[in-house]
Formats: structure tokens, sequence, C-alpha cells
């Protein structure tokens, strides 16, 4: 051990395998590896006494984390329920946890100008969460482009991608007579249901994550049933980029400037609008636009990016 | 109320839309705007920080016409204000000195999508940074955790994917406890705002009967971002994460982002909980003791690792471990201790990450050791940094990492129990001796030149017969240029310019670490 010890210290990797990290990968060229996992294949069929030592030894292995993953989940179920059995009663007058809360309920309409309170409370108190939250959706959307886009590096012939993009475009599900007819007369209605909700936040439930959402599934159906061509007339890829950059930077700089104004104590001279009104809530309508058209553009994007490695036509 | 309050918003609204901005810009123009973006960044945070060094106290600015409890609040003071800079500062560096790697690593299409990520990161970390309100910090918490799965898929190859995927489950379940835990804070304190909430726990922590809901619900808390930023059970994930992702990826993830999960648990038991509820509670004992077996366990599996990157990956575990020992060791003491190991951790690791591919770059792009042999020869540039970086991970005077040694020790004297003490300093001990085995091994490997080492005078027969195959298979990479042994790579200005700035960072930490610990305890008292 000492001996080996020493050689390791000199650079010698050989003398302390059995001490050093096997969970390691080798960085050697591929044929290499390949070489050397053939050795060992032919190494265990030979040692037929060794594989069944290491099944077994797996075996256990397995058990355990069976084991230990059943004990440690009830655990967590356990004390998670514990916890639950002691949070204070749902509705329950609490002095300290009404503080907040009444003055969103009581205050709300007339300070934000919002029938809807959560809209009220999600797009004017808490302006700031949602801000980031519609961020959020968008860096999703961008680490999806990153791993899904098509491009040369992933695009060559041989690649199992290739083939089976090529596959998806013949039996694409827009062959089917029966989604495409009932797509045709369900579509325009989802549209028009998804307008409603985004432009209603402001008075009734909605606004904008569930307006886009609905958008989006609406183009999602609409990319189905009728095929990425008809979908790719209006949304290309620079009406993408444009929606999402207007309004994520209308997003920032709008609420930028009531921050601003805000802290500054400087009036911002937003109207609110007769409470009940389409235009009403100062600025929650046209932030629910804004996040509505994120929603939707990020809705589609993943489904295109999924079904066929790009947001808009042929990138490649 | 000057103009200079303002900033604090600036630098997060920006860079959200800085974000958005790169995805239109071409690569290369969203690489130079960033860069410049991230000057003027540091400008604004250093006038801060120059403000309320002044002022002498910490400023709250509300996000909007509704005032706090209501609305959404961000605060600075000194302590923000010095990570922020530093941060920003660590992420110019990261960018300009991995800067030739991206092109190498990345597809042409992708580098302005890295920017975009690079950005909304920045605005995610300055968001953790600033904010007063823990739901806050949960968004951007999420935007943190996308980011940085993000950079680490971009380098698209089998590995980095792998690395990533798990690395994304462990950040979720991190993710979704943490909001588990911020949803059961809520439900007892009724509050969101991190002030309210502690005259809320302050009254809670009075009666006994809702102690074990508060002691579960900081429990979750804790657990979820002990397992994103790499606590002792949870370091797994390290070693694959960073050695593999493109060098400002790796520096960036190991010394900016696993600190900001590390900041904002620091915010919630500093500024939510107290320190008088803390001590009520179990949480300090069982940071210190995982902090220890952090430092210990990272330490070993650093010593047993026979790839660079791996070895500085596992390095990082166990300095992980470093600063949750300071937490848990508690006190003004333990929390500057911690602090100021934040920046020296962040300042040295983002040096070694951006060093070693320079390293494995003239030695065939190879990041085992045995390939590495004399590597620093080729590259005297990257030699020279990794030395410096190193002997401050060790703790040697005068350098960074000795000065947060010692302000352990003196905080784990200060804690006033001497069985924290002897452990805090054998574990110092211990941890000090085995960075500097695996260390000053490295460096031994790579300021020795194979060729010398092949000729049978320099050595006795036994040990060369031993070592021929090695010798063999590290000259194989470079066999073709045998005639010109040491012609490196050149290291221009996108490399000297980061690692002056680091190095300087460092150098200053160790010798007028002093400056920095007064600035850090003028930062906890208006925390």
């Amino acid at each position: 051990m000492r001996e080996g010890f020493f050689k390791w210290l000199d650079g010698d990797y050989e003398a302390m395998e059995d001490f050093l990290d096997a969970a390691e990968v080798h960085d050697e060229p591929r044929e290499a590896v390949k070489a050397h996992r053939k050795v060992l294949v032919e190494a265990a069929d030979q040692a037929d006494r060794a594989v069944v030592l290491e099944e077994k030894c797996r075996r256990i292995f397995d058990r355990l984390y069976l084991a230990i993953a059943v004990i440690s989940c009830v655990t967590l179920i356990g004390v998670l329920l514990f916890t639950v059995a002691n949070l204070p009663y749902f509705g329950q007058e609490n002095p300290r946890t009404v503080e907040v809360v009444r003055r969103y309920v009581e205050d709300g309409l007339h300070e934000t100008g919002a029938v809807n309170i959560v809209s009220g409370m999600i797009l004017d108190y808490r302006a700031f969460d949602t801000l980031g939250e519609s961020h959020v959706l968008f860096t999703a959307l961008i680490c999806v482009t990153i791993l899904l886009r098509r491009d040369k590096k992933n695009m060559r012939k041989g690649y199992e991608d290739y083939y089976r993009i090529t596959a998806d475009r013949f039996f694409a599900v827009s062959n089917d007579m029966i989604l495409r007819k009932v797509g045709l007369i369900l579509i325009p209605m989802i549209f028009l249901y998804g307008i409603y909700i985004l432009l209603n936040g402001q008075n009734s439930p909605g606004g904008g994550f569930s307006g886009g959402a609905i958008l989006g599934a609406g183009m999602i159906i609409f990319a189905a049933s009728c095929g990425f061509e008809t979908t790719d007339r209006f949304f290309t890829r620079r009406f993408f980029s444009f929606a999402s950059v207007a309004s994520l930077s209308f997003y920032s700089f709008a609420k930028g400037y009531v921050f601003i104004t805000g802290a500054n104590s400087i009036p911002n001279g937003i109207p609110k609008g007769t409470p009940g009104a389409i235009l009403s809530g100062g600025l929650i309508l046209p932030l629910d636009i804004a996040v509505g058209l994120v929603v939707a553009c990020t809705m589609f994007g993943f489904y295109s990016l999924f079904r066929r490695g790009s947001i808009g036509s042929q990138e490649v | 109320m000057g103009f200079v309050w303002n900033f604090p918003l600036f630098t997060i609204v920006l860079s959200l839309f800085s974000g958005v901005l790169c995805t239109v810009l071409s690569g290369k123009k969203a690489k130079i705007y960033t860069m410049i973006y991230e000057v003027i960044l540091i400008m604004m945070t250093g006038a801060v920080l120059s403000y309320t060094m002044r002022t002498g106290q910490s400023f709250t600015y509300v996000m909007g016409e509704f005032p706090a409890p209501w609305g959404n609040e961000i605060r600075a003071g000194i302590l923000e204000a010095l990570m922020a800079v530093s941060f920003l500062v660590i992420m110019l560096c990261s960018v300009i000195a991995g800067g030739r790697y991206l092109k190498k690593d990345l597809d042409e299409s992708r580098i302005n999508l890295y920017f975009t990520l690079i950005n909304l990161m920045t605005a995610a970390l300055m968001s953790i940074i600033w904010t007063n309100d823990i739901f806050t910090g949960y968004v951007f918490l999420e935007i943190l955790t996308l980011t940085s799965c993000g950079i680490l898929l971009v380098r698209e190859i089998g590995r980095t994917t792998l690395a990533a995927m798990r690395y994304m489950i462990l950040n979720l379940l991190g993710s979704g406890l943490f909001l588990l835990g911020v949803v059961l804070l809520y439900d007892i304190t009724g509050h969101l705002l991190m002030v309210n909430m502690h005259q809320s726990i302050v009254e809670i922590a009075k009666e006994p009967a809702h102690l074990p809901v508060l002691s579960i619900a900081l429990g979750i808390l804790t657990i979820g971002l002990a397992i994103k930023s790499g606590l002792f059970p949870f370091h797994f994930w390290m070693p694959d994460t960073y050695g593999r992702a493109t060098p400002t990826s790796a520096a960036i993830l190991s010394s900016l982002v696993s600190k900001a999960y590390i900041l904002l648990l620091f915010k919630i038991y500093y500024r939510v909980v107290g320190m008088e509820v803390l001590k009520v509670l179990p949480l300090n004992r069982i940071l210190l003791i995982l902090g220890m077996c952090g430092i210990i366990f990272g330490s070993f599996s650093a010593i047993r690792a026979r790839n660079i990157n791996r070895m500085t990956a596992f390095s990082s575990a166990a300095q992980i471990g470093y600063i949750y020992m300071g937490l848990g060791i508690g006190g003004i003491a333990g929390y500057t201790a911690a602090m100021f190991h934040i920046l020296a951790h962040a300042l040295t690791k983002s040096q070694l990450f951006l060093t070693t591919p320079r390293l494995a770059e003239v030695s065939g792009d190879r990041l085992e050791f045995k390939y590495m042999q004399g590597s620093a020869l080729k590259c005297r540039a990257a030699g020279r940094t990794f030395i410096i970086s190193s002997l401050s991970m060790i703790g040697i005077p005068i350098l960074a990492g000795f000065s947060s040694k010692l302000l352990f020790g003196v905080a784990a004297v200060d804690s006033g129990s001497w069985r924290t003490v002897i452990a805090v300093m054998v574990v110092l001990a211990v941890s000090s001796l085995l960075n500097a085995m695996y260390f000053i091994r490295t460096m031994v490997r790579i300021y020795t030149d194979p060729e010398r080492e092949k000729t049978p005078d320099d050595t006795d027969g036994e040990v060369v017969t031993a070592k021929e195959p090695g010798a063999e298979q590290a000259q194989e990479p470079d066999a073709d240029d045998e005639e010109r042994p040491y012609e490196g790579q050149t290291t221009g200005l996108d490399y000297h310019l980061p690692m002056i700035v680091l190095t300087a960072g460092n150098v200053f930490l160790g010798l007028f670490s002093w400056v920095i610990v007064d600035l850090i305890q003028r930062g906890l008292a208006m925390f």
C-alpha cells in the first residue's frame, strides 16, 4: 500500500487502481474505449463465477436502494402529513396572517382598478414576481431551443434523428381527415375563447397566463391538424422573435417605469379606468396581452421544437 | 434619496431586457454587447457600494406604488453591494477568459442564445442578492436553475447533456422543496416580505405548539437549497456537471451559482429567522456536521480523481462544506467567515476552472493527469495561475484561502463551545493537509517534463520499469511535435487580463483581509 501510494504520487495510476474513482469515465479515443470494453466482456464471459457474484451484489444493492427509497419517501410523507395537521385551519381568522390579504381583498378594487383581484395582485401589487415568472418561461424556451434546434451539427446524414424527422413528414397527423375537419370547426372557437380570456383578465378569472395557454393550445391543434405548412404562413421565426422580444421588453420597460415612479413617489399618470370596463385596471390589460403572447409563443415553440427541431420554417 | 437608489432595480430589469435582446443579435454582437453591459453593471453596483459605505446604512426600494408588505421590495446594503460587485467581476472575467472555448464548444448559431442565458443569469443573481422578499427569491431561483442547465447543455456532447439532465432533476427537486418550505412559512407567518416574516417568526417561536412546523419548514427549505448548492450528501452531481462543461459555464456554475443559493439561505437564516430563534432550532448543528463531512469527503474524492476537472469539482464540494461550516458555527464571526469564504472561493475556483482547459489544450485536449504531464511547461501562463490558485486553495498566507481559514478558526473560538473549537480546528488541519496533497501533486505533475523522466539516469531502475507503460502513453498524444517540445499555445490579452484581475483580487483578500472583513461586518450590522 505504502509503495503504491508513493508511486501514485509520482503519477503512476495503475499502482493504486483499486483505490481510485471507478465511476470516472475515461477520456480515451472511442476505438480504445470500445476495444477495452470488448476485452472486458470477453474476460467476463470467461470468469462466470465473478459475473454471478457481481449479479448477486447488484441484486442486493438494488434491493437496498429500493428499501432506502421507500423508507425515505414514507418518512417524508409522514413528516409532511404531520406538518399539515399542525397548520392553522383554512379560513380561520388569525390576526397575524390576514394583514396582507385583507388589503388585497378590501382595497384591491379601487387601488388597482381591476375587478379580478388575482389579476390586480399578480400584475400590480406583486408585478415584480410576475416579471420574473414570464422570463422563466422564456428561459425554458431558450434552453429547449439550445437542446433541440436542428443545425448542421446534429443533422448529419446517418443520424437517427434525421430519419425520424423524415418519417414524421410522411406519417404526419395532419393527413388524418377526421382530425382536420374537427380541427377546422374547433380552432376558431378556441382562438376566440383564448382572446376573450386574455382581454378580460382584469374583470373575470383569466388573464395572460391562462389566455396565453389556451391560445398556445389552439396553435398546437392547428399545427397538428392542418400541418406546419399552414402555420408557417404567419408564424415564422421572425414573427416569433418579434412577438417575444417586443412583449417581454414592453413588460420590462412598462413595469420598470412604474417601479421607478412608484419608488421615487412621482405620479405615474396611468389612468385606472372604471372598474368592470374593458379598458380598466391601468397597465393590467397591456401586460396581460404581453404575457399572453409570451405564453402562447412558448407553448407553440415547445411543440414545434419537439416535433421538427425548429421554430418557424426550415432553418437548416 | 439619491439617484443611486434606482441602480439595484436597473441591474435587474436591464439584465432581463439584455437577455431578451441578445436573442435577436448575432453571436459576435451579443458577446460584445454583454461585455460592455457587464462593465456598466459593475459601475452601477460599485456606485451602490460606495454610496452605502458613505451613508453607513442600507436602503429599501419599493417596487411600484404599493408599500412593503403588499408590494415587492428590494434592499441594498454594504454586504449585498459587495457580493454584487464581486459576482459581476467574476462573471465578466469568466466570459472573457472562456471566450476562446465558446467558439470551439458551441455551434455558431447558439452563441447568442448562450449570452441570452448569461444575461438572464445575471438578472437572477442580482435579484437574489438584492431581494427582500422570499417569493421573489424563489422566482429568480427558478431562472437561475434553468439558465444553469442551459449553459451546461450548450456544449452538446452526450456527457454534458446527461450531466445537465441529472443536474436539472436534482435542481428541480431542490426548487420544489424550497417552494414547499416557503409555502409552509407563508402559511404560519402570513407574510412573504422578509422583515415582516421575521417579526411573525419571533412571535411564533414563543409558542411551543408552532415550533415543529417552523423547524420542518426551515428544514425542508434548507434541504432544498443544500441540494442545489451541493452540500455533503448531495454533492455527487458536481464532478460530472463541472467536469465537462465549457470553461465559462464551469467557472460561473461553481463560483457564482452555488454561492447564490447559499446567499439566499443565509438571508433566510439571518434576516427571516434571526439569530435568537435559530439558537432554539437544531439546524446549526446539523449544518456544521454536514459541512465538516463535506470538507473531508470532498477532499478524499478529489484525491481519488484521475482527471483534473473532476479533482477541481470535488474540491468545490469541499469548499462548499467550508461555507456551510461557517453558517453552522453561527454568530457574527461565523457568518463573516462564511461570507468571506464565498468571495475567496468564488475568485479562486473561477481561476482554476479557467486555467485547466488551457493546460488540457496543450496536452491534446486530455484532462487526465497522466496525459497532462509537463503541460505547464508548454503553457507557462496557465501554469502560473494554476499555482497561485492552488496555493490559495491549500491556504498559504498572503492568499485568500489562508485568510478564510484563519477566520473560520477565529469564529470557532468565538463560538464558545470547546467541542466546536476542537472539531473545527481538526477539520481545518486535516483538510489543509488533504488539499495540499492533491494540489501539490498536480503542480508537480504539470511541471514535470515527460522527456526527462524517460531517461533512466535520473531515477533508479525499479521506478523506471514500473513507470515505462505510463510514460509511453503520456508521450503518445504529442508524439508528432518531438522536434519542438515546448511550443504550446499562446496566451493573449483575453487570458491575461481576467487572470490578473482574479489574482489581484485573491492577493488583496489575502493581504488586506481586514478591509473586506470590516465591510462584511458593517454589512451584517445593517443586513
